[in-house]
């Protein structure tokens, strides 16, 4: 871009006045929300507030969600009606459609809050209770009798790090070859591939559960039952959604790069793992923490294939073990308060378990390529170039 | 493009031919190839090892039922009678009372996040999207068992009261509306929001810039701009992504597990206990007790169920990414 012709006035000359018209005349920058705007919408809201009141009070019926509902259905209709008699047909449209997609997004939002708030709620008591005990207590005093404090959800959350972490391992590897497999290549049977992984990320969980079942379980009768076979099934489900993502951070690779390397005679082998691997890094690592954060909470899998031991068992290879979601399915259907309280303390601890890897996936993935380095060659890598330089 | 010079005669032409490079492929690379492939390969073995180990265990159940088992809804193992139409129509209508109620709030979300929210707010968005299928579903199982299948109870009354000429709007056993299909498609939505709301908020973002530009710029409202550019061309994906959502809800597990009542009676109402059944129930439930030929019945089923999900994702995929070409 060349500036040498830019006609920029002296300094210190008052600027010319657009033509055809005052100085003052100013881009009318129109704020988002006018206040005329925002009048008629609280004023619907009232009305509609007040009507739905009057009816539900009279008619003596007493329902919060039909409530919330009906607000909203008067509400809308009320500032549809009122927006195309003040401004026609369009502008009412617009404006409806604007009510519509906020409040769409809104409950979305709500039901997210909702659920994290009730569990809260109902969880907080086992959980805070006498603290850390119920993180490293087992559920071997499980019975009527039991109260609170002697129950723990520490032997689930060993065999939920243990199985997910055997699923991981075991997915990872491959995802990550098969992602670069689909990257690279494009003929029928990638596509078949491709194809196929699409549709196992949509695969009942409770499949995977069976199929591990009939694989694993069942022919070794007494013994087949084992954190390894939960995390069998975990990967069942855990594979496609690993392959799928890191596909996607593969694909955004820039071509140049590899072929840089390639041009400078590097094997492919070690363009794949010194080149596209840390550059996709940080895409990767978010890719694998959500797929753990998703398979974390699946019950279906482990189910048949867990045996949800009540106590510790450290050796996911031998013998049942206990697992988060498992433990929560367990305890919902056996009988009393207290019972049903450590489930509700279970799934506290499940959910703080997964939202804080939501979290941390979406930390990471925000701070870019090759950014920050968590692979320690890369470390190394940069500092023996600084000592050699 | 200009034209190559003309030669000039008598120079030889053969040097401006591209020379041919060739470049062989090491011992580590074609070991590094056939790796790649076979990783990918293991993806279709895992396929085909469901749906042959399913089939072949399940192949007991099918002969001795045969096609009693789509026409019969009665599913009671102890009279060797195994019929589940109950639990098909079931496991279908959860997922499309699932798709009716996310399908609305998956497009106003992704219109949201698309276009309608101011840009500090849209990766917030996304996240709390996201969000919503990272809780677990056994957590929502819980959490609509005791929450949501009571609120929804009045509604659901009034709905039977006023509007019961509607098929399927009723319910099977008079007076009671919790732990209903309904109620179950109902917090099945939940789960189903974040993958329809993912799905076609990539397909509308493939939208012409230009022409949604054009149509504000010709004086169209901005939800004129929406139904007028952003819907006709991303109808298919937006389909396509309903679909996929469609396919998800006939597998969901836990949540049916915990809220449905169990009864597999072959009733055409959705708003209340003791009707219909669901496959992913049943299996869940009652797998760990059956008998051998119970047993492979149910995995009859999962097959059944299996298969089902299949092809409507695959189709759902298909739409999804012709929509996107287009």
């Amino acid at each position: 871009m060349t500036t040498f012709a830019d006609p920029s006035p002296p300094a210190g000359a008052p600027l010319p006045p657009p033509s055809g018209g005052p100085v003052a005349d100013r881009p009318n920058r129109r704020r988002r929300v006018s206040s005329t705007k925002l009048v008629e919408m609280v004023g619907s809201a009232v009305a509609a507030l007040a009507l739905v009141w009057v009816v539900f009070a009279v008619t003596g019926v007493s329902a919060p969600l039909g409530m919330a509902f009906a607000w909203f259905a008067v509400f809308f209709t009320i500032y549809g009606i009122l927006c195309w008699r003040l401004y026609g047909i369009l502008i009412a449209k617009d404006r409806m459609a604007d009510v519509g997609i906020w409040g769409g997004a809104l409950v979305a939002l709500g039901t997210l809050a909702a659920v994290i708030i009730y569990v809260i709620l109902k969880g907080a008591a086992a959980v805070f209770t006498d603290f850390p005990h119920f993180l490293v207590a087992d559920m071997t005093h499980l019975g009527a009798t039991a109260s609170i404090t002697q129950l723990g959800v520490g032997a689930a959350i060993v065999g939920t790090i243990e199985q997910v972490g055997l699923a991981t391992i075991i997915t990872v590897p491959l995802g990550v070859m098969t992602a670069t497999y689909l990257v690279n290549t494009d003929n029928p049977y990638s596509r078949l591939v491709s194809a196929v992984v699409d549709a196992m990320t949509g695969a009942p969980a409770i499949i995977a559960g069976l199929f591990i079942y009939i694989l694993w379980v069942a022919p070794h009768h007494e013994t087949g039952k084992s954190g390894f076979a939960a995390a069998m099934a975990l990967a069942v489900m855990m594979l496609p959604i690993v392959t799928r993502a890191a596909q996607e951070v593969v694909a955004i690779v820039p071509g140049s790069l590899r072929e840089a390397a390639l041009a400078l005679g590097a094997p492919e082998w070690r363009v794949l793992l010194r080149v596209v691997l840390p550059t996709a890094r940080a895409g990767l690592m978010t890719a694998v923490i959500l797929g753990i954060a998703r398979i974390a909470g699946e019950t279906a899998p482990v189910l048949f294939n867990a045996g949800g031991l009540e106590a510790y068992n450290w050796n996911p290879f031998v013998g049942q073990q206990d697992n988060l979601p498992l433990r929560i399915y367990e305890n919902i259907f056996q009988p009393g308060a207290v019972i049903q309280q450590s489930a509700w303390g279970a799934s506290l601890v499940l959910v703080i378990l997964v939202l804080l890897l939501f979290m941390l996936a979406r930390f990471l993935g925000r701070g870019g390529a090759g950014r920050r380095s968590f692979v320690p060659w890369a470390r190394r890598r940069r500092s023996s170039t600084l000592e050699n330089a | 493009m200009l034209a190559p010079p003309p030669a000039a005669p008598g120079s030889p032409v053969v040097d401006e031919q591209p020379i041919t490079i060739n470049r062989s492929v090491t011992r580590a690379d074609r070991i590094f190839r056939f790796a790649l492939a076979a990783s990918g390969t293991i993806v279709l073995i895992i396929l085909a090892a469901v749906v042959v180990f399913l089939a072949k265990h399940g192949w007991r159940a099918m002969t001795a039922g045969g096609l009693h088992f789509i026409t019969d809804s009665s599913w009671s193992p102890d009279s060797g009678r195994y019929g589940a139409m109950s639990l098909l129509v079931g496991s279908i209508a959860i997922a499309v009372v699932g798709v009716l109620i996310a399908g609305p709030i998956s497009i106003a979300a992704a219109l949201m996040i698309n276009e309608y929210a101011p840009i500090r707010m849209r990766s917030f968005l996304t996240g709390a999207v996201d969000m919503l299928a990272t809780v677990p579903s056994i957590v929502y199982g819980f959490w609509g068992l005791e929450l949501v299948s009571n609120l929804q109870a009045a509604p659901a009354k009034w709905l039977v009261d006023h509007f019961g000429f509607v098929p399927f709007i009723r319910t099977p056993t008079p007076g009671e509306f919790v732990q209903s299909i309904f109620a179950c498609g109902l917090i099945c939505a939940a789960t189903l929001v974040p993958i329809i709301t993912s799905v076609s908020r990539e397909v509308m973002a493939q939208t012409p810039r230009d022409a949604c530009e054009a149509a504000l710029g010709l004086g169209g409202t901005r939800w004129g701009m929406v139904t007028d550019v952003i819907f006709p061309f991303s109808r298919d994906g937006i389909l396509g992504a309903v679909l996929l959502g469609f396919g998800r809800g006939l597998g969901e597990t836990m949540i049916v597990v915990l809220v449905l009542s169990k009864a597999n009676k072959m009733v055409w109402g959705i708003m209340g206990p003791n009707g219909l059944g669901s496959i992913a129930k049943q299996i869940t439930e009652d797998f760990p007790t059956a008998t051998p030929i119970d047993q492979s019945a149910l995995i009859f089923l999962g097959l059944v169920l299996f298969v089902t999900t299949l092809l409507v994702n695959i189709a759902a995929r298909q739409i999804v990414q012709r929509g996107g070409r287009s």
